[in-house]
């Protein structure tokens, strides 16, 4: 029975923290904290909870196994196979997406939005942690970077988002690049703490840089985009007019909301498809190369800087693009937005999303950015719910919902004969 | 000696208070097989770690088609075209066999971005003659049919034959193999001595190959090179070397 004291210790360390998180509260009475004892409904159930701990842990070798076998690989469902049958599944859901604004409320476009915003990041980041297999824990500070160039593009100089947007996809990449170049030679966990403090760095440098950023008050006032010149305000006083006075519709709200959707959606698409293609070309495989063997990749004649380098600046090309349409859709930006914890989302995403898999990191943003808006009333236990899902998702399926399927290039054995004899007569 | 490929002086290697290579020398001539023989622990990997870049030599120069290789880092004198492979074998595993041939001609590739992007007709025709090298390769080899297979499912003596073939594809002048016929059942190493012998007959490429197997250093190599605790022992002609008293003294003594 070595599991006895396991179970008891466990349950003992379930009780401890319950209590000191939920049993006693810190209330201040006038000017002085007071610790305030939950009532007795709170102990009930802290003592259920340590209980059940116990009985888990006592009996877990006879518990079902929660995990999902590693070696059961996923197999798409015979109506998702085949090219044509794929390309057709992928029209209906763009069209389903295209769709979704004009049925829906403001409230859902809304949060889509914002679940969109976390695909593209993720996808970005996929590059730098799936595809080239490095851990990078501050990628929230090239999120900024874009966010700010518009910001401060748009209040220095006037730009408006969409002059902005390559600026701002530059100036992360620009960043990316210069940040790559330190930590060219760490691996690993070295690496993780050194980009970990460079997006510190980003963001402090933010908070800091008063004169110019404004610092923690942030820059606010930042104009939403505009659709061919045209604004989706109730009325502007100068430029090329409204939206709906020009086409001579009544203004609602709701249309910039469902403007903002579309062009997000639409910069998810050009990502996707932007990926698609580096996976498939040779700076995609060697993203995968350097990842799975850096001294074979040498020993080939790659060097190990331009590939890390490239999937870094690349990488952060894409959280600029985000970041500067954040901007635009806040309207306000400051440090606060890019603080650690974006990272680790970020990078929750990638991971659960099954490292280097495009489809899996859309179903991760989803549930990573859907969950919370759902559990609402949990919101202080937010946190705690973000730790479980790891917690669980870690236990059940360690390598992620949709573990990548590389889209592995075949060869064409009908082309072969022709192939073989073809070369063999230039040899000599 | 103009037709020196390779040529190798006075490579020294120190580990802290090893000294893994003292003072090595050997010579490597176009279209040339040479060995490097030696009891475990010798220095021979050590030797190929050094030509290759992978380690910087304590002292000692590598000049190879005349120039200077010992400062460069290891992709770049992979890039001269001497490449190598490794005493365990370092595939891309979880890559199929194809696409270990496709990444091993990265060189070759078209790269730009944007053509790339687009799919164009220049891009696609430069996919299509890598993956034609690859092919061809493959069937060289005898891996045609495994083509789309991970290559980390290959036998063992498969994944040699992969590593190999990679190397080939970047098309060098001189090819360095660590051990190929280790864990080879002796069908795969007869097969092995084959494709070597044709590889410098119909490929025009040098060898450099530090192998166990007598016979098959014996019945290929035009030069051998043997080392003994990091030291050069003795150099020549396979009946030279087999005649050595030296070579006799120190492998026996071994055991
Ligand atoms: N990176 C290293 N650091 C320290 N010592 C090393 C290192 N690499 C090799 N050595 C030492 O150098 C010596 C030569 O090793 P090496 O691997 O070159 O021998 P080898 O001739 O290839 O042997 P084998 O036939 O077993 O492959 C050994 O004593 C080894 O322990
Ligand atoms: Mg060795």
């Amino acid at each position: 029975m070595a599991n006895i004291k396991s179970a008891f210790f466990s349950a003992l360390l379930t009780l401890f923290l319950g209590v000191s998180v939920m049993g006693l509260q810190l209330e201040s009475a006038g000017i002085k904290l007071g610790v305030q004892v939950a009532d007795s409904h709170t102990f009930w159930y802290l003592g259920l909870a340590a209980l059940l701990v116990f009985g888990v842990q006592l009996f877990r070798d006879k518990l079902p196994r929660l995990r999902s076998d590693p070696e059961k690989r996923f197999e798409w469902p015979e109506v998702f196979k085949g090219e044509q049958r794929q390309r057709m599944w992928m029209a209906l859901v763009i069209i389903l997406m295209l769709m979704f604004p004009f049925v829906s409320s403001r409230g859902w476009i809304d949060i889509a939005t914002l679940v969109l915003i976390y695909v593209m990041l993720g996808l970005g980041l996929n590059i730098v942690v799936g595809l080239a297999g490095l851990l990078d824990l501050g990628y929230v500070g090239f999120y900024a970077v874009g966010a700010y160039s518009y910001a401060l593009l748009h209040q220095y100089l006037g730009f408006s988002f969409w002059e902005a947007l390559p600026l701002a996809g530059g100036m992360a990449a620009l960043f990316g690049f210069l940040l790559g170049f330190p930590v060219l030679r760490l691996r690993g966990d070295y690496l993780a703490i050194v980009t970990l403090g460079f997006g510190e760095i980003i963001r402090l440098m933010l908070n800091n840089l008063t004169e110019l950023t404004g610092g923690p008050n942030g820059i606010g006032g930042i104009p939403k985009p505009t659709f061919f010149g045209l604004e989706l305000s109730r009325r502007v006083d100068e430029g090329w007019g409204t939206l709906h006075e020009f086409f001579g519709f009544s203004y609602s709200p709701v249309h910039k909301v469902i403007y903002l959707y579309l062009l997000a959606f639409l910069l998810v698409l050009l990502t996707l498809y932007v990926i698609r293609r580096f996976i498939r070309m040779p700076i995609g495989r060697s993203w995968e190369a350097l990842r799975e063997d850096d001294i074979a990749c040498r020993s080939l004649g790659l060097s190990p800087t331009w590939v890390k380098l490239s999937a870094f600046t690349l990488g952060a090309s894409f959280a600029g693009f985000a970041g500067s349409f954040f901007a635009a859709r806040q309207g306000f930006i400051s440090p606060n937005s890019f603080a650690f914890i974006e990272s680790a989302i970020i990078l929750a995403i990638v991971v659960l999303g099954g490292m280097g898999s495009q489809l899996g990191v859309i179903l991760a943003a989803i549930a990573m950015i859907l969950l919370p808006e759902l559990a609402r009333e949990f919101n202080e236990y937010r946190m705690l719910l973000f730790g479980l899902m790891m917690v669980v998702m870690m236990v059940w399926r360690p390598q992620g919902l949709l573990p990548m399927k590389r889209p592995q290039r075949r060869l064409d054995t009908t082309r072969l004969a022709s192939a073989s004899t073809g070369e063999a007569s230039n040899v000599k | 000696m103009s037709n020196n490929l390779l040529v190798v002086r006075d490579l020294s290697m120190r580990f802290g208070g090893l000294l893994a290579v003292d003072q090595m020398a050997l010579t490597v001539d176009e279209r040339q097989i040479v060995s490097l023989i030696g009891p475990n622990g010798a220095g021979k990997t050590t030797v190929f770690n050094c030509i290759s870049g992978f380690y910087r030599p304590t002292s000692g120069e590598v000049i190879f088609q005349g120039k200077a290789m010992h400062r460069l880092p290891d992709y770049k004198i992979a890039r001269h075209g001497m490449v190598r492979t490794f005493q365990n074998i370092r595939l891309f595993r979880e890559m199929t066999v194809l696409e270990n041939l496709l990444i091993a001609q990265h060189m070759q590739a078209e790269r730009n971005l944007l053509k790339g992007m687009f799919n164009t007709s220049g891009y696609r025709k430069k996919e299509d003659e890598l993956a034609d090298r690859a092919a061809y390769w493959l069937e060289r080899v005898g891996l045609l049919e495994h083509a789309n297979r991970e290559s980390a499912y290959l036998s063992y003596g498969q994944q040699r034959r992969l590593e190999i073939a990679r190397c080939m594809v970047t098309q060098p002048r001189l090819l360095m193999l660590d051990e190929p016929a280790a864990g080879l059942n002796p069908r795969e190493t007869a097969e092995l001595d084959e494709l070597i012998v044709e590889l410098k007959d119909q490929q025009g490429v040098a060898v450099l190959l530090i192998e166990h197997d007598m016979k098959l250093v014996m019945g290929i190599s035009d030069q051998i090179v043997v080392v003994n605790q990091g030291a050069h022992l003795a150099s020549g002609t396979p009946d030279e070397i087999r005649n050595n008293p030296d070579v006799i003294k120190a492998y026996l003594g071994e055991e």
